[in-house]
């Protein structure tokens, strides 16, 4: 909570020009005094506009002077009782910074019915782990995690506080981070902690070709949002002395919005980000239809089938396996790229594969650049080699 | 419904090149555009507009320049423009800028709505949204994929998730961010790009904005960068010669999915 | 014909965004009404262009985007919606479009043949109620005159109109008419007095919908095939008096003078055909390699590509000339208006047919799009006055103003 607050004076001389400046409406007049109501957001309309300045708003400075806070926290995020991988991936960075700063590696969940699971992430090695139980949370509510959250940081205090990249996560840190006044670095790769003990949070930009080390000094907690699959899952330690703390949950906890329903879409081809092994085609591959060679060479490895923007906006294929900058983001264990150059947003979205192919007929395309191997030739002669080899073994 | 856009100038992504002998970016002399993603959400603003009525205003934080960013939007169908800028107003981080921006909001007026693109392509964070949404204290909706309905002050979207969507309603005043799959954004019209270019846009500056000195730009940033550097590029690959077939079994060996 | 070595970009149809290497000092708008047609052209256009003629498809989607646009009305006055050019703003539109199919561009151009003549010579309220519409593009127009008897020799028409109380009744059937069936609104000739001879025509506004009025099928073409071609029929097909245009006797003279404001958008239509063929046969030219180098440093080539440059650059100017000399309100541009025409479909179709001589075995697969180009070429040399009859024309006008001294 930020400590913050309005205010009339008596000076007020009930003229009314902060009700028609509100833009939300909420001021009224009670005789000859204005009143501030319910949904002011302290946007400071009426104060200056007021001609006797009697509308007083007052923010407290709630960054830590000092940086304040020890322990490191990672929002471990749950749906449908399943736990996020990228939450365990964090669960491990923590560790590590835990006990480089040797402070405690504390953990949040939310939900319904979860305690078992948190009962489980203690074996993560962490030392606390706070959990909310109640039906209200049931649904992953975003408005309510960030109050919740935010209440709890506000009383524990952490230095760090991890939270994993998903579609989640990246809603609810930028409202935590404002709400608490202190810094948010988004989809980070690496960290590390220089001699203060400040966390140094490593990201790409520009499409992954400039990396950042990024520094929050003088506010806590450090906010950064992890991209998931790029740290390793931990190990268990069965019987690991954690603590588990349940945290009350007002039963009048307020919140704007509401989810009607959630619709899931099973399309294992188009969550390629999940995939270990994934087939790209690109411009080179000459036609949609020549997109059913991708599909059978991806069958036949088991993996999922990618696109470069181009053929999404050709209408080729469906934006679900678009990979790149606008696209999504994949780290799979094999890459192969085919008819693709190998612009920067396409290089944005997989340079970090484990082991990239690139099958392209112009041998100065710049996706070689970033290959491990490289097949310099016709991708509608060298697929279907591939296929008939993969099946001739079999 | 009354609406506010906001939109970034960024570098322009397609146009950065690798420099083939060290294998690195070169950024220089790029030409600037108007962020990929805010066009779906101007695109979406300006069909509510003709759907429900009202005003559409763009919004943007940045040097001088990104006035044309602004008047593209215009001619698109967007009825009014202001841009902050500033000297001050540099170097800011994600919460410095949703602040500033915040304040322009309040600015401008009364809206019922603000629609942001889901990221900028030269920062990515994707916050920036989000973070407006609380220094407005309104309730948002990030990747939205669809507008389902904006009636009697309730808006109800359909909000992408890992696999597949939630259904989202919120009252009014509220703030979505856009991605792709929201629409496709129009062409802009005769009228409209003859619209913008007469147009001046507005630029306010902190003290437009009663913005505090110490929560803008670079003093109201606590995330700092510390370090930039160009990540080590392998420029070798291994290149397997030969026919197609000769390739192709080669590759598999590598793999090692040879069965 | 040997393994297809050329794939990927070159494939793809992309036009050059609306730059001229040559200066013509157009003004702000006219500029931006050239970047904007050359960006439907390459973004909306161009990735269908090769569908669209296999298909022969009408392109009501990208029709839909020039009216939201307001490319429809860029030469309509701004009393009735428009913006307020003339026949040079029309012109810039139509090449960019024709630079990426001509099929495209021509369904565009016939919306304005067909509103040409309400624009000149109808009244208030026939200007009122017509010209708006097709100033924004929310209804197409077409015009008709051809017919299976008249074609060069349009006084041979039979069609009629009989004037019945305050009714015309119109019997005939007209042929080959551009945007024939997609169209709302049709400005026809009609015979009214067949005893008056060229005098006996009268131009007249009928609406798709119009008891009476019915389409034949749609034609099969060599080219512009996105265009849709049919036979406009009318069996008593009763329409109000007051959709007669300007007065009984006039109808040649409506046609006359809307094809002299019309025939440089041919005239540009055939510039950016050549211009689409001219810049793909550069790329090509450069890409292919032959005796170890680019075919583009042959000189059997580079000569060919010079001189279909040149071309293009001089019918361009021709076409931009006249444009401007029309809009400038000078009286008789007859013997300009056929120039213009005549010189520039005839440079598409030597340019076209020397790309896919240029692009060889290439040139000649329906994969590569310039076959396509010297198909659609072939239409400007005949429709809206054939060549033929361009240079009668001109000869005749070349004689009078001699005789005038």
């Amino acid at each position: 909570m930020q400590v913050m607050s309005i205010r009339v004076t008596d000076a007020c001389i009930g003229c009314g020009s902060c009700i028609d400046e509100c833009p939300f409406g909420v001021i009224s007049m009670e005789g000859e005094r204005a009143v501030i109501g319910d949904g002011c957001t302290l946007c400071g309309a009426c104060a200056k506009i007021c001609p006797v300045e009697a509308i007083i708003i007052e923010r407290g400075q709630k960054e830590a002077k000092a940086p304040e806070g020890k322990d490191v926290l990672i929002f471990c995020e749950q749906r449908n009782g399943q736990v996020a991988d990228v939450s365990y991936e964090l669960l491990s960075v923590g560790r590590m910074l835990s006990d480089k700063l040797g402070a405690q590696l504390t953990a949040v969940i939310l939900g319904e019915g979860i305690k078992d699971h948190a009962q489980d992430l203690v074996t993560y090695s962490v030392d606390q782990v706070y959990y909310f139980d109640h039906p209200q949370l049931k649904l992953p509510h975003e408005e309510k995690y960030v109050s919740l959250i935010t209440d709890l940081i506000t009383t524990i205090r952490p230095s760090v506080f991890l939270i994993g990249g998903t579609t989640l996560g990246r809603s609810i840190a930028p409202r935590i981070a404002t709400r608490l006044g202190t810094g948010l670095t988004a989809d980070c790769t690496g960290f590390d902690l220089d001699e203060a003990g400040n966390l140094m949070q490593t990201r790409p930009t520009f499409g992954g070709n400039l990396l950042a080390t990024i520094i929050c000094p003088n506010h806590r907690p450090q906010m950064a949002t992890v991209r998931p699959k790029v740290f390793s899952m931990p190990e268990r330690v069965a019987d690991y002395p954690g603590q588990l703390i349940e945290m009350a949950v007002p039963e009048d906890l307020k919140a704007l919005s509401e989810i009607l329903s959630v619709t899931e879409q099973d399309d294992e081809t188009a969550n390629i980000a999940e995939a270990e092994i994934i087939v790209a085609g690109g411009r080179g591959m000459g036609d949609a239809k020549n997109f059913a060679l991708l599909n059978e060479l991806a069958k036949l490895l088991g993996g999922a089938v990618g696109a470069s923007r181009a053929v999404v906006d050709a209408g080729w294929i469906p934006y679900a396996h678009q990979v790149g900058q606008t696209g999504k983001t994949v780290k799979p264990r094999i890459y192969i790229a085919c008819g693709i150059s190998g612009a920067i947003q396409h290089l944005a979205g997989m340079q970090s594969s484990d082991v990239i192919v690139a099958i392209n007929k112009d041998a100065n395309a710049p996706i070689f650049q970033v290959a491990d191997y490289g097949i310099v030739g016709d991708v509608l002669e060298v697929i279907p080699a591939l296929i008939s080899e993969l099946k001739g073994k079999g | 419904m009354n609406i506010v856009v906001c939109i970034k100038q960024v570098p322009d992504p397609s146009q950065a090149k690798i420099d083939p002998k060290t294998g690195l970016v070169i950024r220089a002399g790029v030409k600037k555009i108007l962020n990929p993603f805010d066009l779906y959400a101007i695109e979406e603003a300006v069909r509510l507009k003709e759907a429900h009525g009202g005003k559409v205003t763009a919004l943007s934080m940045g040097p001088p320049d990104a006035a044309e960013a602004l008047k593209e939007a215009v001619a698109m169908g967007v009825d009014d423009a202001v841009l902050l800028s500033d000297r001050a107003f540099a170097g800011a981080d994600t919460l410095a800028t949703s602040y500033t921006l915040a304040l322009g909001i309040g600015k401008i007026g009364a809206f019922d709505l603000i629609i942001c693109g889901r990221q900028a392509v030269d920062g990515d964070t994707a916050q920036v949204g989000p973070g407006i949404a609380e220094q407005l204290g309104i309730p948002h909706a990030t990747d939205v994929r669809r507008i389902v309905s904006a009636d009697d002050g309730q808006l109800v979207v359909e909000r992408m998730i890992e696999n597949g969507y939630e259904t989202i309603r919120m009252p009014l005043p509220a703030l979505i961010t856009a991605v792709k799959e929201l629409n496709e954004p129009r062409m802009p019209s005769l009228k409209g790009m003859m619209r913008s270019k007469k147009m001046q846009v507005p630029i306010w500056g902190p003290g437009d904005i009663q913005a505090e000195p110490e929560r803008i730009g670079s003093n109201g940033s606590p995330t700092q960068v510390y370090r930039t550097w160009e990540p080590t590029r392998k420029i070798t690959s291994q290149m397997l010669e030969g026919t197609p077939q000769q390739q192709a079994r080669a590759l598999l060996e590598k793999l090692g999915q040879v069965q | 014909m040997g393994r297809i070595w050329v794939r990927g970009s070159l494939r793809h149809l992309k036009t050059n965004g609306g730059k001229n290497p040559m200066e013509y000092f157009l003004t702000e708008e006219q500029q931006m009404i050239k970047e904007l047609a050359a960006r439907i052209a390459d973004e909306k256009v161009a990735p269908v262009a090769l569908e669209l003629d296999e298909t022969g498809q009408f392109p009501w989607e990208i029709m839909r985007i020039l009216a939201d646009t307001d490319l429809f009305g860029v030469w309509v006055p701004e009393e009735y919606g428009g913006l307020g050019g003339g026949v040079f703003e029309q012109s810039l539109v139509v090449e960019e479009l024709s630079r990426a199919c001509s099929g495209v561009a021509v369904s565009y151009a016939a919306s304005g043949l067909g509103g040409f003549p309400i624009l000149l010579f109808g009244s208030e309220e026939q200007k009122q109620k017509y010209m708006p519409q097709i100033a924004s593009g929310k209804k197409l127009a077409a015009f008709a005159v051809t017919e299976a008897n008249a074609g060069s020799d349009a006084s041979a028409i039979s069609t009629t109109a009989t004037l019945d109380g305050d009714h015309y009744v119109l019997n005939g059937t007209k042929q080959w008419i551009t945007n024939g069936g997609e169209a709302e609104i049709y400005t026809i000739i009609a015979m009214t007095d067949r005893n008056k001879g060229a005098r006996g025509a009268s131009a007249f506004i009928v609406e798709k919908g119009t008891e009476g009025f019915s389409f034949g099928k749609k034609e099969n073409k060599m080219g512009i095939r996105a265009s849709a071609t049919r036979e406009l029929v009318f069996e008593n097909c009763s329409i109000p008096k007051e959709n007669l245009l300007a007065k009984e006797g006039m109808g040649f003279i409506v046609a006359m003078k809307t094809f002299d404001k019309t025939r440089p958008g041919i005239g540009a239509q055939a510039v950016g055909i050549a211009q689409g063929a001219l810049d793909y046969a550069v790329n090509y030219a450069r890409e292919r390699k032959q005796f170890g180098k680019s075919i583009a440093s042959f000189q059997a080539v580079s000569h060919m590509l010079a001189d279909m440059a040149t071309q293009i650059e001089a019918a361009r100017a021709l076409v931009y000339a006249t444009a401007r000399m029309i809009d400038s309100g000078a009286k008789n541009v007859s013997k300009e208006a056929a120039m213009a025409k005549v010189f520039a479909s005839d440079v598409a179709m030597k340019v076209t047919t020397d790309a896919v001589q240029i692009l060889g075995g290439y040139g000649y697969m329906k994969e590569y799009p310039v076959e396509k180009m010297m198909r659609d070429a072939k239409i400007t040399q005949i429709y809206e006055g054939t060549n033929q009859i361009q240079r009668n024309i001109i000869g005749q006008e070349l004689i009078k103003e001699s005789m005038r001294g």
